[in-house]
């Protein structure tokens, strides 16, 4: 299984090097990725191709396994890593950022979306572990939607009263892996590193878990600590991956349900398979919006929604789901 | 507080939970023919939200750029009073106050009924997809085919049914599962949100700001036209839903068990979607689709009464107040200029159950 997910994942990778607009061949991306070309094709896939796919495969990483570990923290097959708030609180972040400051340069509205996100959910989690009983996942998820619909309303009057800014954050809000800059990749790059890690450590807690609060502490998993370091990496992967490309929906909801379908709710199996799947499915998704409209492309979200969405429903006809 | 009309097995087992909830049950001379259930606090939450309703009814008609004191307005509404007043109030206010009103019980109970027959918290109208594709509808009309006005509303009521039709058809299979249903529907939104965005993203910008703001919601500028064909919409479904909704508490218990209570379950599911996805779009057209409502107005009634069950009744009056105060804070707080209400039924609604929720878990409740 996990053999099959690194085949997709590198057919993905040669696919967003090669394919686009300007098809490369195989052995000029070769040549040009060890250093050897020169010309047209070899500027193409150095400039453009490399930076795209590495953020490709960060975004794709991050939103799989950030969508894996948040439905495994609520428990909640509708969970997704918007829920706690980060996608709008990075929102409203670029939105401030580019209606007050003016600010229109990528690498400094990448802070600002980092910042959103993780405030949002530090409110998120004050607010969800208010009184006795502390942040279950239930409280969680109602509080991130309020939060969420508070944060929205702020966006939405400041697009609607801003034309300027309406129009930038239309084009980020669609999410697209378009025009990576190397120094927003590279500056996102430690985040998401740390964020696979932390997330990939709480395997054996979450799995506990799952048994219930009770059974979970009786293996010997800290039912507090879990939640808190399963969210803190949930804030780290999907806020660095929005803060990058714009919130790319579904691939987080969608594929950690594919990889349950296929192995069952294992979260040592579901947790690795849905980092390692995710990124593939959106290398191939920007792949495939490079190619249906030429010389125009699709936003990778779109591609994504309208690939993913007839197999989730499918999959979802055929067979029961693996519940959490 | 509901209306039951139907004898039989159903009236047994719920009377029994009753008792237990300290309900009270006043019957008919026909005997169980015809019985209201009355439980005090719900009565009680249901009187303040109408008493609630009528003081922002009445700041509503009477404050703004032409302020008016209440024995005015009231005159002008009975037609006596000056001709301005009666042209102020009649002809701009209280339309804008009626469709406010009946959007916001609309979607609050839609709300309801989706979060009980999902049973899930999330599973709202917005969750399920219905607005989207009342979106999809619309940007349809206003980008691609560049109609205005009447068009607008009609492109959504066909957008949002086309939608709940799919969805309904790709979630049938032996019988309809709440999960389910709410799975093809995030799968179906999750397609229409991207063509949505891809619209906005390949039109001019003046164009796709105009679509922003019918995607928002807003009452600016509703009239009579809207609010009269709503009425006779609701007119006929509340009551449907109404009635249905007391069977809808059986189905807390689980479907087999409710199946076991006499009740037909995926009948009754089919009905009430079908009435709520009705009475969703009916609101859309009214007013494009206010985000919100139909999310939090179940949660805060449900919290108000402390109720099990649907509660439509405390679900659409909370709704309709959680609405029009939204309004009054959109037209005065940034005045002069004119948010439209979709801005703040997410911050008012969204601030203010997130006040509810820390206020409940500080007591140790939830």
């Amino acid at each position: 299984m996990l053999g099959l997910a690194a085949l997709v994942l590198l057919a993905a990778v040669v696919a967003s090097l090669a394919v686009g607009s300007r098809d490369v061949p195989l052995g000029t991306v070769w040549d040009a990725l060890r250093g050897t070309a020169t010309g047209q094709d070899a500027l193409v896939v150095r400039e453009l191709r490399v930076p795209r796919t590495l953020a490709g495969l960060l975004v794709g990483a991050a939103l799989g396994l950030s969508g894996a570990l948040m439905q495994a923290l609520t428990r909640n097959p509708l969970a997704d890593p918007g829920l706690l708030g980060v996608n709008a609180g990075a929102a409203a972040a670029m939105v401030t950022a580019l209606a007050v400051l003016g600010l229109t340069s990528r690498l400094q509205l990448v802070w600002f979306a980092m910042l959103g996100a993780a405030v949002v959910s530090v409110a998120v989690y004050v607010i969800g572990s208010a009184g006795r009983g502390g942040a279950t996942p239930v409280r969680l998820a109602l509080a991130g939607t309020a939060v969420t619909a508070a944060l929205t309303a702020y966006t939405t009057a400041w697009i609607l009263l801003d034309q300027r800014t309406f129009d930038r954050f239309r084009f980020w809000q669609v999410g697209s892996l378009a025009g990576q800059d190397a120094a927003v990749v590279a500056q996102l790059a430690p985040f998401v590193l740390v964020g696979t890690a932390l997330g990939l450590s709480q395997v054996r807690p979450l799995n506990a878990l799952a048994l219930g609060v009770d059974s979970g502490r009786a293996l010997g998993a800290s039912v507090t600590r879990t939640r808190v370091l399963t969210a803190l990496a949930v804030t780290l992967l999907c806020g660095s991956a929005t803060a990058a490309v714009g919130p790319v929906a579904f691939v987080g909801l969608a594929v950690p349900h594919l990889v349950r379908a296929l192995t069952g709710p294992d979260q040592r199996w579901v947790l690795p398979l849905s980092t390692l799947l995710a990124p593939g499915l959106l290398l191939l998704g920007d792949v495939i919006g490079r190619v249906v409209v030429r010389p125009g492309e699709l936003e990778v979200s779109i591609v994504a929604a309208v690939l993913g969405a007839p197999v989730l429903v499918a999959l979802v006809r055929r067979r029961r789901l693996a519940q959490l | 507080m509901s209306v039951d009309v139907r004898p039989g097995p159903l009236t047994r087992p719920t009377g029994v939970a009753d008792r237990a909830r300290r309900g009270r049950t006043l019957r008919g001379r026909t005997g169980a023919r015809f019985s209201v259930r009355l439980e005090g606090r719900t009565a009680l939450v249901c009187a303040g939200l109408l008493a609630a309703l009528a003081a922002v009814v009445a700041v509503l008609l009477t404050t703004g750029d032409y302020p008016l004191t209440v024995p005015q307005a009231v005159s002008a509404l009975l037609g006596q009073g000056r001709p301005a007043d009666a042209f102020v109030v009649t002809g701009l206010r209280l339309p804008r106050v009626v469709v406010g009103v009946l959007v916001g019980v609309a979607l609050g109970v839609a709300g309801a009924v989706f979060q009980q027959v999902t049973r899930n918290p999330l599973g709202s109208p917005d969750v399920i997809g219905f607005t989207h594709g009342a979106v999809t509808g619309a940007l349809v009309v206003l980008l691609v085919l560049g109609g205005t006005g009447s068009a607008v509303p009609l492109g959504a009521l066909v957008g949002g049914f086309a939608n709940a039709a799919l969805v309904y058809a790709l979630s049938v299979r032996g019988g309809l599962q709440g999960y389910r249903l709410i799975l093809v529907g995030i799968g179906v939104s999750a397609v229409l949100i991207a063509v949505n965005n891809y619209l906005l993203t390949r039109s001019r910008v003046e164009q796709a700001q105009a679509a922003q703001l019918w995607i928002t919601g807003s009452l600016n500028a509703r009239g009579w036209d809207q609010a009269l064909p709503l009425a006779a919409g609701l007119a006929v479904l509340l009551p449907v839903l109404l009635v249905l909704g007391r069977s809808l508490t059986v189905l807390d218990l689980g479907d087999d068990a409710a199946r076991a209570l006499g009740v037909r379950v995926d009948r009754l599911k089919l009905a009430v979607l079908a009435a709520a996805v009705a009475v969703t779009a009916l609101a859309a057209t009214a007013a494009g689709p206010i985000a919100f409502i139909a999310l939090a107005a179940p949660q805060v009634a449900r919290r108000l009464t402390g109720a099990v069950g649907s509660g439509l009744v405390a679900a659409g009056l909370t709704g309709a107040v959680l609405l029009l105060l939204s309004d009054l804070a959109a037209q005065r707080l940034f005045s002069p200029v004119q948010l439209p209400v979709g801005v703040m039924t997410g911050a008012v609604g969204g601030l203010y159950l997130c006040w509810l929720l820390v206020a409940q878990w500080r007591r140790g409740l939830g």
